[in-house]
C-alpha cells in the first residue's frame, strides 16, 4: 500500500497470491520420505461475503471440481464465519488435489472474492497415525505446519521439524505469530 | 484475470484531498506570519513537542485514559481468534489487544504505526453486539491502524494546535517578547495584535477542517472495514445498535472522554448538542448509505 494511499485512506484488501500453492507436490515428496502420508484431502478457506455472488461462486468451483474423475468436494461452514470447501481424492493424488485447489480459488479470485481468500489446507497424516496440515497463507504467500494435538494444542516440536523439511521446497512462512492455529479445520480435527 | 471488487470512493477521496489542501495552505500562510517573530518561533518547538509526545505514546497514553488492560489470547480467546483472523485477511500486523471496563459501548484503535498499535473494546459494546457485528467494529479498526490515521490526524491537528496556543497563552509571551526586546521601538505590541488575530483565525478555521477530515477518515475505515469482512451490513446494524444507546447514556459519564473523541466507534457527544460541522463523526444516515453502496458493490454477479 502506497504512501498516498494511507493519507487518502483507500487502504484496501490484499490480493491473493495463488500460483505459489504449486510448490505444494514437492514438499510432499520430502515430507513422505519423513514418514508423513498425505491423506488426498485439502480444503481452500475463505470469508463469507454478504449477497449471492460468492455464493455462486462457490457452486461453480464445486461443479468443476466434481467434473474431475476420483474428486469429491464438501461444504462446510466454522463458527468464524469462514467456508470451507474440502476435495478429497480417492487416489490420494497431489497433484491432481493441487490442480482442483487451484480451480476453487480461481474461480473465487475470477469473481472478484480474491481479498476473501484466507488459507489452504492440505492434510497428511503423521507417522504417530495423527492428521498433520500444511496451511497455505493467500495473503502472504507462505506455507506453515500444523500438527493439532488433543485438546487444542499443538505439537509445536514437530511443526519446527517439518518446517525444515520443506523449507527448500517451498516458501515457509518467517513470523513466527503468522502460524495461526485453525481448531475444528476439515481433516485436522 | 483476476479482479477486486474493492472500488475506491472517488468523491470521498477528492474531499479529502481538499480539505488535507486547504489545511496544507492554511498552515503555509500561518507560517510565514509567524516566521516574522519570536513567540512564533518559541510556540512552535513546545507544539511540535507535544505534538510529538502525543503521536509517540498514542498507544499507551490512550489505554491509559481509558484504564484499558491489554488481554493476552488466554484471558479473551474468542476476541483474539477473531482480531488474528482479520488480520490474517488482511496482511497486517497483530495489535495488542485491550478491553476497557466500562458499560459504554465503544470501540478505538490507536498507534503510531500499524507495528506500534492498539485495538481497545469496551466492556459494553461486547455485550450489547454479537459476533459478527462485533467483529465488523474490529475491521473498521483495524481499517484505522492501515490507515494510519493518528498519523495523519496528529500531523494535521498539530499547527491548529499551534494557533490555538498562541491564542490563549500568546498574550503572556507576547508581552514578555515586546517589554523585553523592542524597548526602542513600539513594533512589538501591534506585530502581535497581528499574529493573535491571525491565529484565532486559523485556529477556527483548521479546527472546521480538522473535523472535516476527521468525519471523511471515518466513512473510509468503515469502506475499508466493510471490505475486510465482506458484510457491510453487519457494520451497519452495529452502528444502528450503538447509536441508538449512545443518546440514551447520561452526559456525565461522556465528558471525561470527549479528549478522545477523534478516535472512537461512534462519538461520545450526543449529536444535538453540536452542529454536523463540528461533529468528528459523519451522521449515522451517511454512513448507513456509504455501508449500503459497498453491499451492493460485493454482491454484484458476475
Amino acid at each position: 500500500m502506497g504512501f498516498f494511499d494511507s493519507i487518502l485512506g483507500r487502504s484496501k484488501p490484499p490480493e491473493a497470491d495463488l500460483d505459489v500453492l504449486f510448490a505444494v507436490p514437492q514438499a510432499v515428496i520430502s515430507m513422505q520420505m519423513e514418514g508423513f502420508t498425505p491423506t488426498g484431502s485439502g480444503s481452500v478457506c475463505f470469508r463469507d461475503v454478504e449477497g449471492q455472488a460468492d455464493d455462486t461462486a462457490m457452486a461453480d468451483a464445486e461443479k468443476i471440481i466434481s467434473s474431475s474423475p476420483g474428486s469429491t468436494v464438501t461444504r462446510s461452514d466454522d463458527r468464524f464465519g469462514f467456508h470451507w470447501l474440502t476435495v478429497t481424492r480417492t487416489d490420494a493424488d497431489v497433484s491432481g488435489l493441487v490442480t482442483d485447489l487451484h480451480a476453487a480459488n480461481s474461480s473465487l479470485a475470477d469473481a472478484g472474492f480474491s481479498s476473501a481468500l484466507l488459507c489452504s489446507t492440505v492434510v497428511f497424516t503423521t507417522p504417530a497415525g495423527k492428521p498433520f496440515g500444511l496451511v497455505y497463507l493467500y495473503k502472504r504467500g507462505t506455507f506453515y505446519p500444523f500438527a493439532p494435538d488433543t485438546g487444542e494444542r499443538r505439537d509445536n516440536s514437530l511443526e519446527l521439524q517439518v518446517r525444515g523439511v520443506v523449507s527448500a521446497d517451498v516458501p515457509i512462512e518467517p513470523d513466527l505469530t503468522k502460524w495461526l492455529a485453525i481448531w475444528g479445520a476439515p481433516g485436522l480435527a | 484475470m483476476a479482479r477486486s471488487r474493492f472500488r475506491g470512493d472517488r468523491g470521498l477521496t477528492f474531499r479529502m484531498g481538499g480539505v488535507g489542501l486547504g489545511l496544507g495552505v492554511l498552515y503555509l500562510v500561518f507560517a510565514a506570519v509567524l516566521y516574522q517573530t519570536p513567540v512564533g518561533a518559541f510556540g512552535f518547538v513546545i507544539v511540535l513537542a507535544i505534538a510529538w509526545g502525543q503521536w509517540y505514546f498514542s498507544d499507551s497514553l490512550a489505554l491509559k485514559s481509558m484504564s484499558a488492560q491489554v488481554v493476552e489470547p488466554h484471558q479473551a480467546p474468542e476476541l483474539h481468534a477473531m482480531i488474528d483472523r482479520l488480520c490474517a485477511l488482511a496482511d497486517m500486523p497483530k495489535p495488542r489487544v485491550a478491553i476497557a471496563v466500562t458499560d459504554m459501548p465503544n470501540a478505538f484503535a490507536t498507534g503510531r504505526t500499524p507495528n506500534h498499535s492498539a485495538v481497545c473494546v469496551t466492556t459494553g459494546i461486547m455485550q450489547r453486539l454479537d459476533a459478527d457485528e462485533l467483529e465488523g467494529v474490529l475491521a473498521h479498526e483495524l481499517s484505522h491502524v492501515a490507515n494510519r490515521d493518528v498519523t495523519v490526524m496528529t500531523v494535521a491537528s498539530s499547527i491548529g494546535l499551534l494557533a490555538g496556543f498562541i491564542t490563549r497563552y500568546g498574550m503572556y509571551f507576547g508581552g514578555m517578547f515586546s517589554g523585553g526586546r523592542d524597548r526602542n521601538n513600539n513594533n512589538g505590541g501591534p506585530a502581535f495584535i497581528v499574529v493573535f488575530l491571525v491565529s484565532l483565525l486559523v485556529y477556527a478555521v483548521s479546527f472546521v477542517l480538522i473535523r472535516g477530515l476527521s468525519r471523511y477518515r471515518e466513512l473510509s475505515a468503515d469502506r475499508s472495514g466493510a471490505y475486510m469482512t465482506g458484510r457491510p451490513s453487519k457494520l451497519s446494524s452495529a452502528l444502528v445498535k450503538i447509536s441508538g444507546d449512545m443518546a440514551r447514556i447520561p452526559n456525565k459519564d461522556l465528558r471525561d472522554s470527549q479528549a478522545m473523541s477523534a478516535f472512537f466507534f461512534a462519538p461520545a457527544i450526543s449529536r444535538e448538542s453540536i452542529g454536523a460541522l463540528f461533529s468528528t463523526h459523519p451522521p449515522l444516515q451517511q454512513r448507513l448509505d456509504n455501508l449500503a453502496k459497498v453491499s451492493a458493490e460485493l454482491s454484484e454477479q458476475g
